[in-house]
């Protein structure tokens, strides 16, 4: 049954209209007020060295938090998807532990265990690393809060492949290194994509977790959220409009990248183009044995 | 010797998938290894590739004892029932897998790669995906994908099982064809036996993790070691406390000593042949085969009552009884 022409109109007015108030008019206005006075304040507020180096540290966030979750996420999945064992249920369960738990528990935690007198922190400071208040431990809170993405979105895609075109490719004489690059890899390579562009949205917007570990010294410890809430907070709102900006066209060009990689692999692998009768019967018929 | 297996044992939790079983698989030949769903067919197939492992037992190729070599070792080329075709690559890419794991050079492996893709009539497709072929194209691509390696074996886990009845006639007539050409020691799995005995030259009836019975496809249809094999390879029915085919039972209109009374249930036209069901007085159901000048003769019609006489029985617990 197709929905008559008003019913069709009315759900596209709620939806759009829905969105509209919840997402595009905050959006919108941020972009009114950064360029209200055209493009001179808010390129000013973005040049200066607290706010360069902020950009600096939110990018080196992403430039360690994503390569490190996403090894840890594709052998993860590869290990609770294929090899069963009693402790996945654990193992799953823990990997969920960050979007259970709120970012400023994570970033306190840290706290407890990197600070001075923390299980790691006293040893660790008499070794020369300091953890807190510098970047290794906001790469911790960082990694910490965007571990699952590359997992969750990993798992359903390597069920979904299976073992034949694996074990297919070992009886073709590959060995597991070349089956992983040569076969399993490219298989789930868009659900690796779908977990990176989360992860790095996540790591780009991460405020709580960070804040406690950072301690948020202006030129130094502070990324771009951060400089936005302390600007917010010093009534330097054209600061904080111009950085929210910044911190919005990064998570773009991260979506931008990935949909433009994502059609060059379509136009690569053209699609499925019905060319004899059987081919469909094949599939329908599909039974095991 | 092409393939042995000793003694293999296999079993899936409670499941006894592989029990003792003993096979052996002349060089060259072309074997089926028949039986039901959860016969243990295809966990034979799988070990012999060393993509299961066994219990216990042995598998040997060629001479050399290769249970303890991992598959990709083992110099198997192994086709799937649903092809297991690498959706990424094309078609020319799927064949060429194996000789580019084998670091062979360019030129060869494109000389190569094209001489088998014009063996399976594919040789257009090479730039094609998985997802653009039919069914029956994928497996002939997966057939030279197997055959690129020039492996010691071939083995086919249900390779037609997928695909629909036409196709599947196509497609043993070629690999029957395909491997008198190129005479590679073949197992293939099935649980059809009209394609074991058309494609086969050797068949292996496997039951419950066990072998029941390997032999020629006549061995087997006539002198079945058991009840199982007898109704598997063949239909059957039983009267008079034996077993017989349904075109060894002969119709009399008139009674005889050596003849049950029957009554005509229903009668089936199946183009040449004819199906006609009886049930007999204790009300066990029965059928026969006839042809139509036999039907037309007879002038059968339903709820008539005749005489079945069984020319050829069988009976597991003696021998054979041939009836004159």
């Amino acid at each position: 049954m197709t929905p008559t022409p008003t019913a069709k109109w009315g759900l596209r007015t709620l939806a759009f209209g829905y969105l509209g108030l919840l997402l595009l008019a905050p959006v919108g206005m941020i972009f009114y007020k950064t360029f209200e006075h055209g493009i001179g304040p808010p390129v000013e507020a973005m040049t200066s060295p607290d706010a360069l180096h902020a950009i600096y540290l939110t990018l080196l966030m992403v430039a360690i938090a994503v390569p490190v979750n996403t090894v840890f996420g594709v052998g993860c999945a590869l290990l609770l998807v294929r090899h069963k064992w009693k402790g996945n249920a654990i193992v799953d369960g823990i990997i969920n532990l960050p979007f259970a738990v709120s970012p400023v528990v994570i970033g306190l935690s840290l706290f407890l265990l990197y600070g001075t007198g923390g299980w790691f922190g006293s040893t660790l400071s008499e070794l020369g690393f300091q953890v807190l208040f510098s970047i290794p431990g906001m790469a911790l809170a960082s990694i910490f809060v965007s571990l699952p993405f590359v997992v969750r979105e990993t798992v359903p895609v390597l069920q979904e492949i299976g073992t034949e075109q694996e074990q297919a490719a070992s009886t073709l004489g590959a060995n597991a290194w070349q089956t992983f690059w040569r076969i399993t890899l490219p298989s789930i390579r868009w659900g690796v994509a779908y977990g990176v562009v989360l992860t790095t949205a996540r790591v780009l917007g991460e405020f709580g977790a960070v804040t406690i570990v950072s301690g948020s010294i202006s030129g130094e410890t502070e990324t771009l959220p951060l400089f936005v809430g302390k600007s917010f907070e010093q009534f330097d709102e054209q600061s904080a409009y111009a950085g929210a900006i910044v911190l919005a066209l990064l998570a773009l060009t991260t979506l931008l990248l990935m949909s433009i990689g994502g059609r060059k692999a379509k136009a690569g692998s053209s699609g499925p183009i019905p060319i004899a009768g059987d081919a469909a019967i094949a599939t329908s018929t599909k039974e095991g044995s | 010797m092409g393939i042995a297996v000793e003694g293999a044992c296999k079993r899936f939790g409670d499941f006894q998938a592989l029990d003792n079983v003993s096979i052996d698989v002349p060089d060259g030949s072309l074997t089926a290894l028949l039986g039901p769903s959860g016969s243990g067919k295809s966990t034979l197939l799988r070990a012999i590739a060393g993509l299961e492992d066994l219990d216990a037992g042995r598998v040997t190729i060629k001479g050399e004892d290769a249970t303890a070599k991992p598959a990709q070792k083992r110099e198997v080329g192994f086709v799937f029932q649903h092809y297991a075709a690498f959706k990424h690559m094309t078609v020319f890419g799927n064949v060429a897998f194996g000789l580019k794991i084998r670091k062979q050079s360019k030129g060869q492996i494109e000389s190569r790669v094209h001489e088998l893709l014009r063996l399976v009539q594919l040789d257009g497709l090479a730039e094609r995906y998985p997802d653009q072929l039919s069914g029956g194209q994928r497996q002939r691509m997966a057939l030279a994908r197997a055959l690129a390696v020039e492996p010691q074996v071939l083995l086919l886990d249900e390779p037609f099982g997928a695909l629909d009845a036409k196709v599947r006639k196509d497609l043993r007539t070629w690999l029957r064809r395909l491997h008198d050409e190129m005479h590679v020691t073949t197992i293939f799995v099935t649980h059809d036996q009209e394609e074991a005995m058309d494609v086969a030259e050797q068949l292996v009836v496997m039951n419950e993790g066990r072998v029941e019975q390997s032999g020629s496809a006549d061995d087997l249809y006539d002198h079945p070691a058991n009840e199982f094999v007898m109704s598997f390879v063949g239909e059957v029915n039983q009267l008079g406390g034996a077993f017989v085919r349904p075109h060894d039972i002969q119709v009399e209109l008139d009674p005889d000593e050596r003849a049950e009374e029957a009554m005509v249930q229903r009668i089936v036209a199946l183009g040449f042949e004819i199906r006609v069901e009886f049930v007999l007085a204790d009300g066990t159901e029965v059928w026969a085969q006839l042809t139509r000048a036999e039907l037309q003769k007879l002038e059968l019609r339903e709820g008539q009552i005749v005489y079945l006489r069984p020319d050829r029985t069988k009976s597991f617990s003696g021998d054979e009884v041939v009836a004159a």
